[in-house]
């Protein structure tokens, strides 16, 4: 045991501090900025009206994902986004700033390509005016979302004004079932905690079940780390890290890749370092979860019926749940199971890279999606969609009447105009089933790509396990 | 463009009292297409607000007489969380709201709130249900909030001390600009930036 034994995000904390003046936060250094069209226009105003530059523009990139349209490029995106566009565009353009524009063939979702460039490594911080940058804490890095005014403050000066955030350590031991993910586990995680649950923490995602993931079931599982109201949530990197890491464009090269792992190889929490918080999980007792509210911590085992109100004795929860309830139109006390669906959506930051659409696909492959369902898939990123077409996962999906797009946020943020009508329900893979997420009136069920494709099939909710068994659902 | 400041207010206040409030609800995500800050009061909680039809949901508390004038909103538990959308406290000033009252505040939105001189004050359980009773026998009730003093007051309430990064509480006093704050350490950055190259 070491003198002075450290957690992963203590480590990560103490290496970026640059100054810290008494009474102030500390001014934590910023390693990678990610930036996108609709958190940063005001951020590069400010920017502009100072005279000031980005400070380092090798280490800020710029994509383009929530308001482009996921068919037929520029054209098709509204006024307003095309403005957004242009000047996301422009903007990096006189920064100096690496885009990835409507017409790279790597553009794509930013929680997706930060990953797949290697623009995403262990032990760094990165930021970006999105909360979903938890995801990249996966990789055993500190990211966490941040506001359009810093947004401008990190374009300025690479540095962010931050208070140390207390620790929780989210423990999943145990083997996953069959037919059970790691959408699964975070969902779980957010119906134990509640949606603020994790408020003023950093999660570290720790146990057997974690070790067990690959790198995209861990991405997926800090994805939602602020559906429970932490900012960051994290995974010690592993020989899994180093071995996604290795090779991509932006990853260190040749010796300065066998110092960077050796640096990497000391990031892991000490034993005996303590955490504020621990909420542990048993992965082998999951079944494949879904959301029947309106706030991502609102779910239960898909085979379980819908809690009551009645059964909750502070008045606020009570009048929270028969809200949610009333809005999503679901009767407390009854099956989720076999509720009619109008729409699949297949995507999002949270699952939308290969394996998601692997998984999905293999249990798609020979079967229909129902008549009444609309079932849109949208790849996470360019190169996702690139990789599916040459493994003619694009075919599958086609094959059994889904619409297969361009890469980008779509129905995940209802932005671009991939959207639900009003009232309609769909069964989404992606991270917030807040009302009218969407799109305005929509209703959202939060699943796993596998429950996403077993309702598709069945025009219903519906358990994927009884299609990995062979069944009918 | 100037630092927002904040000193004291003593103003009515309305009542939003579901919990977890998300910053969809806040400012729906189809209105962050905006390149600048303008007209977002408008579309605040726009889809409680506003009907179908466009016209005002009259049933929707910012659509009552009471509301009017109002610049404190008393809301429930968890309030603003969800996106890092910045349009949220945008919107909430843009309405005319300079402090929000509640017992919890997702992280990131009272991080962006205190940015734009809208003031997170977190109360107990206790203090809260206190207000909404005080508040619910008079429509007028004049809440006072002190920064310096950080406290929240009303009639028959002695003042309450809420936390406040003091910092934050420093800038908004003084309308500290923090991106010139933070220019100050540019020598320091490129010190670290020499250390870790």
């Amino acid at each position: 045991m070491s003198q002075n034994p450290k957690t992963l995000f203590q480590k990560i904390w103490d290496s970026h501090v640059v100054a810290e003046e008494p009474g102030a936060p500390a001014v934590l250094y910023i390693d990678l900025h990610l930036v996108h069209e609709v958190t940063s226009p005001q951020a590069f105003s400010v920017l502009k009206e100072r005279g000031l530059k980005v400070r380092r523009p090798d280490r800020t990139v710029a994509t383009m994902d929530h308001s482009i349209p996921t068919k037929g490029g520029y054209e098709a995106a509204d006024e307003l986004g095309r403005i957004q566009l242009r000047l996301l565009e422009s903007n990096a353009q006189t920064n100096g700033v690496r885009i990835y524009g409507l017409d790279s063939v790597q553009r794509g979702i930013v929680h997706v390509i930060g990953p797949e460039q290697g623009f995403t490594q262990p032990g760094m911080t990165i930021v970006c005016g999105d909360s979903h940058t938890s995801t990249h804490g996966a990789f055993g890095s500190l990211g966490f979302g941040i506001g359009t005014s810093e947004v401008g403050h990190v374009l300025a000066t690479q540095c962010l004004l931050q208070r140390k955030a207390r620790t929780c350590e989210v423990r999943v031991d145990g083997m996953l079932r069959p037919g059970v993910t790691a959408k699964d586990i975070i969902l779980a995680v957010l119906a134990k905690i509640g949606v603020g649950g994790g408020t003023g923490h950093v999660f570290e995602y720790t146990g057997s079940a974690i070790r067990a993931l690959d790198m995209e079931g861990r991405m997926t599982v800090c994805n939602m780390s602020i559906e429970g109201g932490a900012r960051a949530g994290m995974v010690a990197p592993d020989d899994k890290t180093f071995n996604f890491v290795s090779g991509r464009e932006f990853a260190p090269k040749g010796t300065a890749w066998d110092k960077a792992v050796a640096r990497w190889r000391t990031l892991p929490t000490d034993a005996g370092a303590a955490y504020d918080q621990t909420v542990t999980l048993d992965a082998s007792s999951l079944e494949p979860m879904v959301t029947f509210g309106t706030n991502p911590g609102q779910g239960v085992a898909i085979t379980q019926p819908l809690p009551m109100p009645s059964s909750l004795s502070d008045a606020a929860a009570r009048a929270g749940l028969e809200k949610s309830l009333a809005y999503m139109k679901f009767e407390a006390g009854k099956p989720i199971l076999g509720q009619p669906v109008d729409v699949v959506f297949l995507g999002s930051c949270t699952n939308s890279r290969l394996v998601d659409l692997r998984a999905a696909a293999n249990l798609l492959r020979g079967r229909k999606v129902a008549k009444t369902v609309r079932m849109m898939v949208v790849p996470g990123s360019q190169s996702v969609k690139q990789a599916a077409e040459a493994e003619g996962l694009d075919k599958v999906f086609k094959d059994a009447g889904a619409d297969w797009r361009e890469a980008g946020c779509s129905m995940c943020i209802a932005m671009n105009g991939d959207q639900l009508s009003p009232g309609q329900l769909a069964v989404s893979t992606s991270n917030r089933n807040f009302e009218g997420r969407q799109g305005k009136g929509g209703r959202t069920v939060l699943a796993s790509p596998l429950t996403a494709v077993a309702t598709a099939v069945a025009g219903r909710i519906a358990d994927p396990r009884v299609l990995l068994n062979g069944g009918q659902s | 463009m100037s630092a927002p400041k904040f000193t004291t207010l003593t103003a009515r206040c309305v009542v939003l009292s579901n919990t977890d409030v998300d910053t969809d609800q806040i400012i729906p995500a189809r209105f962050l297409k905006v390149t600048d800050k303008l007209g977002l009061g408008e579309k605040l909680f726009c889809d409680w607000r506003y009907l179908d039809d466009g016209s005002p949901n009259p049933k929707f508390i910012l659509n009552q007489p009471e509301a009017k004038d109002t610049k404190i909103l008393v809301a429930g538990n968890n309030f603003g969380c969800g996106s890092s959308r910045e349009h949220a406290p945008w919107a909430l000033v843009g309405w005319g709201f300079q402090a929000v009252i509640s017992t919890m505040f997702a992280d990131i939105f009272k991080g962006n709130s205190l940015k734009n001189g809208l003031i997170p004050v977190v109360i107990e359980p206790a203090a809260h249900a206190a207000l909404l009773a005080a508040r619910s026998k008079d429509q007028n009730l004049p809440v006072t909030i002190d920064l310096q003093a950080q406290s929240v007051s009303w009639p028959g309430q002695t003042p309450l001390k809420f936390p406040i990064d003091p910092f934050s509480r420093t800038c908004l006093l003084e309308g500290v600009d923090e991106l010139g704050y933070l220019q100050k350490f540019a020598k320091q950055a490129e010190a670290y930036e020499a250390s870790h190259a």
